[in-house]
């Protein structure tokens, strides 16, 4: 052992990144964007040029104007290049308008309408067309929640299952059980409704969230076992090869190595499988209707869901009550994000976590 | 080491007559035989007629030119060879006298009993270091009480136990590929095999890991039967107690000769080996 410690040694040498972009040139970048943003804002108000799209036009064509006429002292390579990176970030750029301007929309005519009860109260002791201070959607929210929850129940393991059997099982079924969930993936979700409404509505004679959880599973699971399959795929056969030879039997290898190995990417499956599902109209309006309340029993009667929510307050027509929607559908974009963030927090495995966990204790070791 | 590889490949099986035969019958031999083994990809005849025994407590080397069937034979002995869907075979493969193509054999405990280290190191990336040299216990259901036991003599058996000791909880994938590769012998030492294939082990790893691999090998040698195929002949001269040599003529690949290795790389009985040991070929 060197009786120095290594960070007395190297004293003074600082870890450096001579390939980042300075500090300088980046402001430099950021401010001519903003610039550029600004004057391409003129643009839309002094021609025809007009809203979201024609700012984004207006926005790409001063950036290529400018970086032609700022690479032509430099050679045709380097020319080609500055002007495609411009080309290729402004389309990048082009592509996130459309969703901006959707987010920015529901967020202007949906912000409105939010207060705390909001999320808690419902819709029995007030009308649509009440002050925003009353009422809210939160019977909506906890049935779209059970709803998507018994869906997922129903999908995932059917979805994982099916997956299994497609990459790891390989049996003499493989090509019937894939053409029927891509086939599957292609119906109509009202074709969905339709069926769980002849096959459990009927039989029960009532509306229910338990018929709703199945309509919404029926178009969940073509969605989960596809996204399975393909994640499945990516484990390489060396790991199967690594199982087997230690003596494990097939479905042994296959649940303790390989769906660990894939265990953030089949969080994603059932993730896009909730997203897929979560606003869904047609169905429910034919397997769990509407209500007012809030309805804890999935098999308790009708049940409100923010879809159903949502187009039963435009139906009603009136300020307050569009307003109300617009608030409902922000809701729904708000669910669906933090869907995607759980499953990014869920999807590190443990392994991963502890090489972070022990990165960060070297940190604060190093620290102190 | 009086015990002689058995010879019996058409190409010498007059010169073999100098070999004395030890084992007159099969449930007498300790240790892993093949008898007329032939392996078939779909219609692709890719290894025909290797009869070779491998005793107890003995490290045979497979060398041989790319292409000629080593690594196909070494899947051929822990039942690996299946797994590819147009695979065939025929001849009898015994590990102490009984036939592991049996259809009464469990493939999985066959392969409990002969383990594998594979060419490229391939570490469970979501499990843990110490969860990797455990993976085969949990994988196959094996009851031991003493897992931090198993896990500190495994990997140290393996080469591994100083280097990782403070890190267990770390991610397999977080390793250099040469403390992977032992990290993949220590996880199937932990299962107790009586045979280790080795599927050219040290292919991918620097000199320091090779000569760590090849003190391990000869350290599992005191207790296990261990197989390695490699094209080092450096690597077979210094590990192995005996060498068997393959060759294709692109047909399907023989075996040319096997016996001990100190008589392979000295004095051959068939001039193709001379020459491939030699260098001059292959």
């Amino acid at each position: 052992m060197n009786s120095v410690p290594a960070t007395d040694r190297y004293l003074g040498i600082e870890p450096l990144r001579p390939w980042a972009v300075t500090r300088s040139t980046r402001l430099k970048n950021l401010s001519r964007s903003l610039v550029f943003a600004l004057v391409a804002f003129l643009v839309t108000i002094t021609t025809p040029l007009a809203k979201i799209d024609g700012w984004a036009i207006a926005f790409l064509l001063i950036n290529v104007a400018w970086v032609v006429g700022q690479s032509s002292r430099l050679g045709a390579k380097e020319r080609r290049d500055a002007v495609l990176r411009v080309v290729f970030t402004s389309l990048a750029v082009l592509a996130f308008v459309p969703w901006m301007s959707i987010f920015l929309t529901v967020l202007l005519k949906g912000y409105r309408a939010i207060y705390p009860g909001y999320f808690f109260s419902d819709m029995r002791t007030s009308t649509p067309e009440d002050e925003f201070n009353i009422g809210g959607a939160g019977h909506a929210i906890v049935g779209s929640l059970i709803m998507v929850a018994i869906a997922t129940v129903v999908t995932l393991p059917l979805g994982i299952l099916s997956g299994i059997y497609l990459t790891e099982v390989r049996g003499r079924m493989t090509f019937l059980v894939r053409f029927i969930v891509q086939s599957m993936a292609g119906v109509p979700s009202v074709v969905a409704g339709l069926f769980i409404f002849t096959t459990i509505v009927q039989p029960m004679g009532k509306y229910s969230g338990m018929a709703g959880g199945l309509a919404l599973a029926v178009l969940m699971l073509p969605t989960v076992s596809r996204t399975a399959e393909e994640v499945l795929k990516l484990v390489p056969d060396d790991l199967r090869s690594a199982g087997y030879a230690l003596g494990a039997r097939q479905w042994r290898t296959a649940i303790m190595v390989v769906l660990p190995t894939v265990k953030s990417g089949l969080i994603t499956a059932g993730i896009l499988g909730v997203a897929r599902v979560i606003g869904e109209t047609a169905p429910l309006l034919l397997t769990s209707l509407n209500t007012n309340g809030f309805v804890w029993n999935p098999i308790g009667g009708t049940v409100a869901s923010l879809p159903t929510y949502i187009f039963s307050m435009f139906m009603y027509g009136t300020e307050y009550s569009t307003s109300r929607a617009w608030t409902g559908s922000l809701v729904l974009l708000v669910l669906v994000f933090g869907f995607f963030v759980l499953a990014r927090r869920l999807g590190t495995t443990a392994a991963q976590n502890a090489k972070t966990n022990s990165r960060k204790a070297r940190k604060l070791k190093k620290k102190s | 080491m009086s015990q002689r590889i058995e010879n019996m490949t058409k190409q010498n099986v007059d010169t073999s007559t100098t070999t004395p035969q030890q084992f007159d019958s099969a449930t007498e031999f300790k240790g892993l035989e093949t008898r007329g083994a032939h392996a078939w990809f779909g219609t692709h005849h890719a290894l025909a007629d290797v009869s070779l025994r491998f005793p107890e407590r003995t490290v045979t080397g497979l060398i041989g030119p790319s292409g000629c069937g080593k690594s196909t034979f070494i899947r051929l002995l822990n039942r690996m060879h299946e797994f590819i869907p147009s695979a065939a075979m025929a001849g009898e493969i015994l590990l102490n006298g009984s036939d592991i193509y049996a259809p009464s054999e469990d493939p999985a405990l066959i392969r409990l009993k002969v383990g594998m280290v594979f060419q490229k190191p391939n570490p469970f990336p979501a499990m843990t270091i110490r969860e990797n040299v455990l993976a085969g216990i949990k994988l196959a259901h094996l009851k031991r009480d003493n897992h931090d036991d198993i896990v500190e003599q495994c990997l140290s058996r393996a080469g591994l136990w100083k280097e990782v000791k403070d890190r267990l909880g770390a991610s397999g994938g977080s390793l250099s590929g040469g403390q992977q590769q032992r990290l993949c012998i220590a996880r199937s030492l932990a299962v107790e095999p009586q045979v280790l294939l080795m599927d050219e082990p040290c292919s991918a790893l620097d000199p320091g890991s090779t000569l760590r691999i090849e003190e391990t090998i000869k350290e599992l040698a005191e207790k296990i039967t261990v197989v390695i195929v490699t094209h080092n002949m450096q690597q077979a001269s210094r590990v192995s107690d005996f060498c068997a040599f393959f060759l294709t003529d692109g047909g399907p690949g023989y075996l040319v000769e096997a016996d001990a290795t100190r008589k392979i790389f000295t004095n051959p009985t068939d001039s193709r080996t001379a020459d491939y040991v030699q260098g001059k070929f292959g």
